[in-house]
């Protein structure tokens, strides 16, 4: 499989894994993503400033007064080459959520309708799903989670509403996403998590990163509020949801 | 009590800034940061501090800020009117920007307006005592986070200095102003040129574009004629897989118009992007108001380099040629009131 690399100035280059969202080229990106940390912490490469993942493509930027493309490129190119590890560090992350409350889920009887289901089965297929963050981006914290079972695939709505609350659940399309602010949006609100994408509070203010599998886990009314009180007041223990895979 | 500026009365939008959060891109954390880093380094630098300290980026229109410390050297930088109003009933009285000024206890700083620019900047000696997010303290404003309060200063805020007093010494000032360059923004094609036809790469570089009124720290968005996409925008021609956004990307969206991404720019985006506008421009970029023109001009990745490393040369030129800063007459006035009792009058060296 052979990569493209995309100029973006001077600061800057995109090494394209293809033009299409697939767990195969997302598992490229994210190890490329993971290699080039590697490299840095050896000293093999230097300058660069960060790498920046998407579905499909990697980010590499730089400075240019410490570095150049010239040098920088076939560095990468080299590690491309050398093989890159499959599924580097991965975590497995859980994310409590509530679809009982139709103040969390004004969608879900309209989807489960679009789809020919229970409200039940959507939540069902929901929880069952696969999902693995692909992407962080428009919004800090804000996570593009592919893997939603196909039977639950949706265009976004005609009419996207003005104001999501913070920590919605929403479908669209085959991805699902927790919104990391109060925001506007088009995807449709199945449930809510008690937990913040973004609290800049924490030490580690982004909860997901890009890589992480996911799975939702069903909570009831009142574990959410007894969630959302620890969340709020900063004692709740987010490493309980974190498995190192 | 702490030591601090206090706004008096409140800019525009004025928000704290450095060089910018890096290194949390993958989180969806925009780097944000300071618009002409150039204007920045040099206000920094003739204040006495690291190139990276986080200072007042004023936007149109500056605060009026009360001393509350015993002293404070503050360094201006860019095409200001500043004024100095020494107490209560005093009349304000004209202070040259580009050059640092030591500041007592109970003076206003009028910073005003800026003539021509949309940036401008206060550097304050030793930097303000705030704490850094993720490693700094630039404010990004739809996160509400970094710099005071994650916002734009509003009256009766008080800024906390990390120095509560500085000495007095020579005032120092830029020896001509910093060239910005002229011309056409230079850009490197790319990532996405080959979205674009032909004709619309071509229109892209000879035409001439406007500064809408939709200008920010996120970006500006460009009047003037239509850059054609190579596929109809029906079938996708305008919509790309999002991938990252480096500072500068010109993301051309279904409507034609060009949208160039700054320091508050989105991490990823799904616009096709034509060009990318070389680092040595960004500072010119940054300073643009709405209305004013621009055209772009294509050059190499390594031509781009080259030129990115010549501008930081001069820079560090210019920062190794500032002059001290002699007042009308050759009397620093300012030293003349600290020193005089003990030295008597003190001239300034030349």
């Amino acid at each position: 499989m052979s990569v493209r690399y995309l100029s973006c100035g001077d600061t800057a280059f995109t090494v394209e894994f293809g033009n299409e969202i697939s767990p195969e080229i997302n598992g490229r990106v994210m190890a490329l993503h993971a290699a080039i940390g590697l490299a840095r912490g050896a000293g093999e490469i230097s300058g660069v400033i960060e790498t920046v993942p998407t579905m499909r493509s990697l980010m590499v930027t730089y400075d240019p007064l410490a570095t150049s493309r010239a040098d920088l490129q076939p560095k990468v190119d080299a590690l491309i080459a050398r093989g890159l590890p499959a599924d580097a560090g991965s975590r497995q992350v859980t994310v409590p959520c509530c679809y009982d409350d139709p103040e969390f889920a004004p969608d879900l009887a309209d989807v489960a309708e679009r789809t020919k289901k229970t409200p039940e089965e959507v939540i069902a297929a929901h929880l069952a799903s696969p999902f693995k963050v692909y992407v962080l981006g428009f919004m800090p914290g804000l996570a593009y989670v592919a893997g939603l079972d196909q039977a639950l695939f949706l265009p976004r709505r005609s009419q996207p509403r003005v104001r999501v609350p913070r920590s919605s659940v929403a479908i669209a399309m085959d991805m699902t996403t927790i919104y990391p602010f109060e925001s506007p949006g088009g995807w449709h609100l199945i449930g809510r998590t008690p937990l913040w994408m973004f609290d800049k509070r924490r030490e580690q203010p982004v909860f997901l990163s890009p890589g992480d599998s996911l799975a939702f886990e069903r909570i009831d009314r009142r574990r959410f509020d007894r969630i959302a009180g620890e969340v709020e007041a900063g004692t709740f223990d987010w490493a309980s949801l974190v498995k190192s895979k | 009590m702490s030591a601090g500026l206090k706004v008096v009365r409140a800019g525009l939008f004025d928000t704290l800034q450095d060089l910018g959060r890096t290194g949390f891109m993958a989180l969806g954390m925009p780097t944000a940061g300071a618009m002409d880093r150039i204007g920045l380094s040099l206000a920094n630098a003739l204040a006495g501090n690291p190139a990276n300290t986080a200072g007042l980026e004023i936007g149109v229109m500056g605060p009026d800020l009360l001393v509350e410390a015993d002293s404070v050297r503050i360094a201006l930088v860019g095409p200001l009117s500043p004024a100095l109003i020494d107490g209560p009933d005093a009349a304000p009285k004209p202070l040259d920007s580009d050059r640092s000024h030591l500041l007592k206890r109970g003076q206003v700083l009028r910073v005003g307006m800026i003539e021509g620019a949309s940036t401008a900047y206060l550097a304050v000696a030793g930097g303000f005592d705030l704490p850094a997010f993720m490693g700094s303290l630039s404010t990004y404003s739809r996160a509400g986070i970094g710099g005071f309060d994650g916002r734009k200063l509003a009256a009766g805020d008080l800024l906390p200095l990390a120095k509560a007093a500085v000495p007095a010494g020579n005032e120092r000032r830029i020896a001509q102003p910093f060239d910005y360059g002229s011309g056409p923004l230079r850009v490197v094609w790319g990532p996405q040129e080959d979205y674009f036809s032909e004709e619309g790469r071509r229109t892209f570089v000879e035409a001439e574009y406007r500064v809408s009124k939709e200008a920010d720290r996120m970006g500006i968005r460009f009047e003037g004629p239509t850059i054609a996409h190579a596929k109809s925008v029906d079938n996708g021609g305008a919509d790309i897989i999002s991938d990252g956004i480096a500072p500068g990307a010109i993301q051309v969206p279904g409507a034609g118009l060009p949208i160039v991404l700054l320091a508050d720019r989105q991490t990823v985006g799904g616009y096709p992007k034509i060009a990318t506008v070389a680092s040595v421009d960004l500072p010119r970029l940054g300073r643009l108001l709405p209305g004013q023109t621009v055209r772009f001009a294509a050059i190499t990745v390594e031509e781009a380099e080259t030129l990115r490393r010549d501008q930081d040369s001069r820079l560090q030129r210019a920062i190794a040629a500032f002059v001290v800063a002699r007042p009308p007459g050759g009397i620093d006035l300012a030293r003349l009131y600290e020193e005089n009792l003990i030295d008597g009058v003190v001239f300034d060296s030349p």
